[in-house]
């Protein structure tokens, strides 16, 4: 995709350590803390907030994966199902500080939908969120604990977060939407 | 234009533009049909898109709650005119689990008793607010009449001889996870088997479909009564690259297979001749421990259900260690709740 860069590896490097700085801060000390990363960029992201603590504070911080398709609000609204990726959350989420990991936050509903898939698995005692990018529009009353950068854009424009593990390099562009796409769920 | 004309449509329609902004190279096939008659319009794309959505599906199974919001305010309904235990209740079990709303009509219990037509009843079931129609009909190729007359979306729970796409694929996903190897392995070049009344088995036709798109290399074994006309289908199907093999030897059939299937042998069909007797079938073709030892060693039993134990299979085997019976509901309650939700998509 073109575009003009926002982010580049080193910022969003910086980015996440700062991140990972600061959910330790929040939660005095790494004890109780789980990271669950949305799908699919928020997983790779989830690992490398965990990894960053882990450097930090030598503690291994649980890192799971949640896939939001099931509870999305527009399912009954969009012409073809999305295609689920799945979900894995090897620990035990109750009592636990959950803090939700994803790339971009916009409108808020995939965080929604991420809670109520997060309390069918049990009640953690806080959840939290960090993402990478906040580009505004938000429809729910959702905002994030961990902000990566703060990037004002308009509806009309696309954010693109790249990572190496899924995109093959590190990158955040913006760009205006070329084609007619349905607004993105984020 | 017939709903199978309208099938071959869809499967030339353009994709829709996806939803999420991910870059193309990401997004898998997505799912184009509207109904689910057969598997034979499935392309093998289709067929992996299910046995993915499958994998997710298990997943939810495996919740401490196993419930999902994804068909809220969907209404299946589920209109049988055969008997079924494990097919009924299988779709109930996979629609409430994705938060749908189900209707179920048995047809002995129905208005049918009084002489209401399929179609009417079926526009019937419509205007009471049905979306997703599961039909089960005596009558091969009801569901597509059905797909005719119903706005919404049709899924074949069995017709007749002809199909019973849902078995296929769950087999399929069973077969997949379970045979010895990597899990999800392709099937290319296993040897599976499907022994007993091929002639009159749905489960039998669908999954000859499924099991040679996959590259299995499938046997049909029974009487030569129970095996009419699979000959032909064979040499045709060899021409298209397809492996399959008709005999009546049960021991060619067994030998080195990775993977037996044991069909149920109807007592009606005793009543026509084409058997002479339940236990003529057991000596010959039942499935027992001394034959299954002629297959690999670590190969596995599948059986589409109910079973006669003691004609086609054995108490033992059927309970035994090979055994994918009780696999096989499991999964497909996971199968059925991923193609509910693969066809709920699609807007009518």
């Amino acid at each position: 995709m073109s575009g003009r860069q926002i982010m580049t590896a080193d910022e969003i490097r910086r980015a996440t350590v700062r991140i990972s700085h600061e959910i330790v801060e929040k939660q005095a000390g790494t004890a109780g803390l789980a990271l669950v990363g949305i799908q699919r960029r928020g997983v790779p992201l989830a690992r490398r907030i965990a990894a960053a603590i882990g450097d930090n504070e030598g503690a291994a911080i649980p890192v799971g994966a949640l896939d939001i398709t099931f509870y999305r609000d527009d399912l009954s609204l969009i012409a073809q199902q999305p295609v689920v990726k799945g979900t894995d959350l090897p620990f035990d989420l109750n009592g636990a500080t959950v803090v939700l990991v994803d790339d971009v936050l916009y409108t808020g509903r995939t965080i929604r939908a991420a809670m109520d898939a997060l309390v069918d698995f049990g009640r953690p005692q806080a959840i939290r969120l960090a993402v990478l990018v906040d580009r505004g529009h938000r429809e729910l009353p959702i905002r994030a604990d961990h902000v990566g950068k703060n990037v004002p854009t308009s509806r009309e424009e696309v954010v693109k977060v790249q990572l190496e593990e899924i995109d093959g390099e590190d990158a955040v562009l913006i760009d205006r939407a070329t084609e007619t796409v349905a607004a993105p769920v984020g | 234009m017939t709903v199978a004309d309208r099938e071959r449509e869809d499967g030339a329609a353009p994709i829709a533009v996806p939803i999420v902004d991910s870059p193309p190279d990401e997004q898998p096939v997505a799912w184009r049909h509207r109904h689910l008659l057969d598997v034979d319009v499935l392309s093998w794309a289709d067929i992996e898109l299910v046995m993915r959505t499958t994998d997710a599906m298990r997943e939810v199974l495996a919740r401490p709650i196993a419930k999902v919001p994804a068909l809220r305010g969907r209404n299946v309904t589920i209109l049988f005119y055969e008997a079924s235990t494990r097919t009924r209740v299988s779709f109930e079990v996979a629609a409430k689990n994705l938060s749908a709303d189900v209707v179920n009509i048995a047809a002995a219990t129905s208005s049918v008793t009084k002489g209401e037509s399929l179609v009417d009843t079926v526009r019937t079931v419509e205007a009471l607010g049905a979306q997703t129609l599961v039909i089960r009909h005596a009558t091969s190729g009801a569901p597509y009449l059905a797909a005719d007359t119903f706005s919404g979306s049709v899924i074949n729970g069995g017709d007749g001889w002809h199909a019973h796409p849902t078995q296929a694929l769950l087999d399929l996903y069973t077969l997949r996870s379970r045979l010895p190897g990597e899990p999800g392995a392709s099937l290319a070049g296993r040897k599976i088997a499907i022994l007993g009344d091929v002639l009159h088995s749905r489960v039998a036709r669908s999954n000859i479909w499924t099991l040679t798109a996959a590259g299995a290399e499938l046997w049909l074994c029974g009487p030569a009564t129970l095996l009419r006309g699979f000959d032909a289908w064979g040499v045709r199907g060899a021409a298209e690259g397809r492996r399959f093999h008709v005999t009546t030897s049960i021991a060619d059939a067994l030998r080195d297979a990775d993977a037996v299937m044991a069909l149920r042998i109807q007592k009606e069909r005793m009543a026509s001749g084409l058997l002479p007797s339940l236990r003529e079938y057991a000596a010959r073709y039942g499935l027992t421990r001394e034959r299954l030892a002629l297959a690999r060693p670590h190969a596995v039993v599948l059986h589409p259900g109910p079973m006669n134990e003691g004609v086609e299979i054995a108490p033992d085997v059927a309970a035994g260690t090979q055994s994918l019976i009780e696999e096989q509901v499991r999964n497909g309650v996971a199968v059925r709740m991923a193609l509910l939700y693969l066809l709920a998509g699609r807007q009518s």
